[in-house]
């Protein structure tokens, strides 16, 4: 390692100002960027859920249209799940992973370079669409047909940004493949890789398999739009309920593409802050990898009211509830993790455990979702919003945040504010509980998911949670004030950073050099 | 009216903070899912609360764990970390009793599932198809008809009137079964996907244009049922209400009567002449219930998304063209085909209606017959 230091400043080569991070080929530039356009998207994604929680305040129709209405749940989604969860999980994977290997850089630097600067284009061509006639999609962000093919002149401009994201994720997955398969240091095995990595690994392959089922299954609906074409057309002798199948089996590998790196995370900081290695470094591996599997043979979950066959709705059903087995290994591990060790609760830690708490609520009822026979009361209720943002904001999510602090000051070389971190997890926590915990009770009352009124026997829990909604939405500026506190100065931060900290990236200066090992370790 | 909902949300808020403390049902606040009427409905509760009390078991179990640890196994407390860990002992018995946990789930759950999908030996069939955004009822033995739409004013909706007991969930025209018969239910769609909810009835099933899916229901007690659409259907999908009502036998047999007579009335009505007042008002009625929710009831549209009718070149230029999108509708869009959803005097008045309101002013009159013409 003190090589990589005595060779940095000669390597430290690249252009000033913006142009620096236009043609910038450096993992740590590229995470940078993908890191701060994740959080730009994570608030416009959230000005448009203050729309929703501002109508859904109170029963009647008060602050928007409900097409417009329409507009907002479908791009609100879109925005969270490509614009700030995914590019956040590649910008932690492009910092990270070299540092985690040993290894100077991605593998594919230029590529890298244009995958993200794809992702800019694809979401201002997406906003963009709140601007034409017609407004944004307002189908939902699962653009079922036929009612996304009433679209307006925003149709081909979705299809369009959709492709583009796709491409985008496919190439950062291809990099990330290709890094660790070839740039380990020697010694580093694949059994002895930090779990972020391996479940980086899997989560790539995920993305390879995925990403071009979804790319096929909108160019199928933009044929049929524009072409002639009826896949899609029961008129036409197609039929609407495929595409739902396509679409789902793209669509549930995205949730554990939405979750695995949010497992590595929180597998890499309960051990260091439990100073206790993890319980079962291989059984987590297989867990990840039997979920990776099982997602691929779960999706018609998602459709258990389109009318399928007794037998496809029992397999479906079988093969749901098996995930909970591999999951519950998971969380099992780090409760055992955390027996017996001598834990601290910096705000990375704090953030980690309310990880664990929620992701399981989000768990169980997502255990309960599996059950056919009950599904069919949940199904399209506010059960199932509360059951994903429950997995989504404070299981991938609240990982998200926790790796912001966990590594935070081995990026910027300086401590974060601790006093201020753990003010930002804990009225978090409160404020994401009471904006979304009532929506079970709601779902299981009987309120159905996307709609702007509601009957008045609903407006109670309704006005809980957009009150929630709010502060949990003010309570983020915190986080930005932090890291661009972090940023500017603070505390020289050590290079462990933390006293339980293991792995090779705590092993360089904070911050690291520009190219992070030039002369790749040796690992025992 | 602003008073009154700071009021509510005030006793909601400290109705949220006594809940932690109080136990007992709290019905108005909806807490958890109905045991409805139905045998379906009652199945799901209880699969439902079994899977529940499984789930606060495991968590118990676990969060337990996780908390002792946390206040116990702290460094501040002096806490020497421990090195343990692999053991495959451990590691099999914790994949091994949550399997078995979830077979005990799977049985009842598989016997469920068998009895709600068999739709066999039904007594009444009943056709429901979904538009956007009403429903239309067919009663196929008894050669009935009719569509439900949302009967709650428009001002209850935009504040200017007091929301009344039953917000959004009431429909002019309501679905009628008989108690303790096995109903039937073949759900299809015209323009785009729908799914047909009642809480209380206990299932849910998708309205999908092209193809049929099959539900049934047998409801135990007499009352009134209220849903909604479950699938988003477009801008009105939260103004699609379902409503159920359970009669006895000998009441739903009256029922059938008289919707019978009702539609031999209605028949009549298309082989007689009508003037210019009779139409522009049935015109107006007919024009609220299946055109205003798009084009607005001043007949302005929503720029964009909706064409306005107010001077538009459609209605300006030749009848025909006008009666031809009217019946047929416009691919692609959200224009439906309402030549077979409307009779020929509904349709009749409905487009002398839309020539003549708003300063259209084209003075062009429908009979009827002009309608049956040019079917």
């Amino acid at each position: 390692m003190s090589t990589a230091t005595t060779h940095d400043t000669h390597h430290a080569e690249h252009q000033s100002g913006l142009l620096r991070w236009v043609f910038t080929t450096n993992h740590k530039d590229i995470g940078t960027l993908y890191l701060l356009f994740s959080l730009l998207m994570f608030f416009v994604g959230g000005a448009m859920a203050m729309v929703i929680r501002a109508e859904l305040f109170q029963p009647g129709m008060q602050v928007v249209d409900p097409m417009f209405f329409n507009q907002m749940t479908t791009m609100h989604a879109l925005i969270m799940i490509f614009g700030a969860v995914m590019p956040a999980f590649v910008g932690l994977a492009n910092w990270l992973i070299p540092m985690m290997i040993g290894a100077p850089d991605m593998a594919l630097p230029r590529m890298n370079n244009w995958s993200f600067w794809i992702l800019p284009f694809a979401f201002a061509m997406l906003l963009s669409t709140l601007l034409m006639a017609g407004g944004a999609p307002a189908g939902g962000w699962t653009m079922y047909p036929p009612l996304v093919l009433q679209t307006g002149d925003a149709f081909p401009f979705l299809i369009f940004s959709v492709h583009l994201m796709g491409i985008s994720s496919i190439m950062g997955a291809i990099n990330v493949v290709v890094t660790i398969v070839n740039m380990r240091a020697p010694g580093m095995t694949l059994m002895k890789m930090p779990l972020f990595v391996w479940t980086w690994l899997i989560t790539a392959y995920l993305l390879i398999a995925v990403m071009p089922v979804l790319a096929g299954a909108v160019t199928m609906l933009l044929t049929d739009k524009f072409f002639d074409t009826s896949f899609f057309n029961a008129a036409g002798g197609g039929d609407p309920v495929m595409f739902q199948h396509i679409f789902w089996f793209f669509g549930h590998p995205e949730v554990y593409i939405l979750i695995l790196p949010a497992f590595g995370i929180v597998s890499q900081i309960i051990p260091t802050f439990a100073r206790k290695p993890l319980f079962g470094y291989s059984s987590m591996v297989y867990a990840t990898a039997s979920i990776a599997f099982l997602s691929f043979i779960v999706w018609a979950h998602h459709m258990f009211t389109v009318g399928m066959p007794l037998t496809g709705e029992l397999f479906f059903m079988y093969a749901t509830m098996l995930i909970a087995v591999p999951t519950g290994v998971k969380v099992f591990n780090w409760v055992s993790t955390m027996w017996r060790g001598s834990m601290t609760f910096e705000t990375p830690m704090l953030f980690a455990l309310g990880f664990v708490v929620m992701f399981t609520i989000g768990g169980f009822s997502g255990l309960m979702l599996a059950i056919a026979p009950v599904d069919f009361q949940y199904h399209d209720t506010y059960f199932v919003v509360a059951h994903f943002h429950y997995v989504l904001v404070t299981g991938a999510i609240f990982a998200i945040m926790a790796a912001a602090y966990y590594w935070l000051p081995k990026w910027t070389g300086h401590m974060y504010n601790e006093t201020l971190g753990k003010w930002h997890f804990w009225l978090s926590t409160l404020f994401v509980n009471v904006l979304f915990f009532p929506q079970h009770f709601l779902g299981l009352a009987g309120m159905p998911r996307r709609i702007p009124d509601y009957s008045v026997q609903f407006a109670e829990f309704n006005m809980i949670s957009s009150l929630g909604g709010f502060a949990y939405g003010l309570t983020q500026l915190l986080f930005v004030y932090i890291v661009f506190q972090t940023i500017r100065g603070g505390a020289k931060a050590t290079d462990q950073v933390w006293e339980g900290a293991k792995g090779l990236e705590w092993t360089l200066p904070s911050p690291p050099p520009y190219h992070s090992f030039e002369t790749a370790p040796q690992i025992k | 009216m602003l008073l009154r909902n700071m009021k509510r949300s005030l006793s909601g808020v400290a109705a949220a903070s006594l809940l932690l403390g109080a136990s007992g049902a709290r019905a108005d606040w909806g807490l958890n899912l109905p045991v409805g009427v139905t045998p379906i409905s009652q199945t799901a509760y209880s699969l439902h609360m079994l899977i529940l009390w499984i789930c606060v078991a495991i968590g118990v179990v676990v969060f337990g764990a996780m908390f002792i640890s946390i206040l116990r196994h702290r460094k501040s407390r002096g806490a020497v970390p421990a090195q343990f860990h692999e053991s495959t002992t451990v590691e099999i018995l914790w994949t091994i009793i949550p399997f078995l946990i979830l077979v005990s789930m799977a049985v009842p759950a598989t016997k469920a599932l068998i009895a709600m999908e068999d739709t066999s030996d039904s007594d009444v069939s009943i056709k429901v198809t979904a538009y956007q955004w009403k429903w239309q009822y067919e009663y196929l033995d008894e050669g009935i008809g009719f569509f439900s739409n949302l009967s709650t004013p428009t001002d209850q909706i935009y504040g200017s009137e007091e929301k009344g007991p039953h917000y959004l969930l009431e429909v002019d025209n309501k679905m009628v079964v008989p108690v303790g018969k096995k109903v039937r239910l073949l759900l299809t769609a015209s323009d785009v996907i729908h799914a047909w909810w009642v809480p209380e009835l206990g299932m849910k099933k998708d309205a999908i244009p092209g193809f049929i899916n099959e539900m049934w229901i047998q409801v135990k007690e007499p009352g009134v049922y209220r849903g909604q659409c479950a699938e988003l259907c477009g801008r009105d999908h939260g103004f699609m209400p379902i409503v159920v009502e359970a009669l006895s036998e000998a009441d739903y047999s009256q029922w059938v009567a008289d919707q019978q007579a009702a539609s031999a009335a209605a028949a009549a009505d298309d082989d007689r002449e009508m003037d210019m007042g009779e139409l522009m008002t049935r015109g107006e009625k007919v024009y609220g219930t299946h055109c205003a929710a798009c084009h607005q009831a001043n007949g302005a549209g929503l720029p964009g998304a909706f064409p306005g009718l107010v001077g538009s070149p459609l209605i300006k230029g030749p009848v025909a063209g006008h009666v031809d999108i009217v019946m047929n509708g416009k691919s692609g869009t959200a224009m439906a085909a309402f030549g077979g959803q409307l009779s020929d005097a509904d349709l009749a008045a409905v487009i002398t209606y839309e020539r003549n309101a708003w300063g259209n002013d084209t003075g062009d009159l429908l009979q009827p017959s002009d309608i049956k013409a040019a079917r």
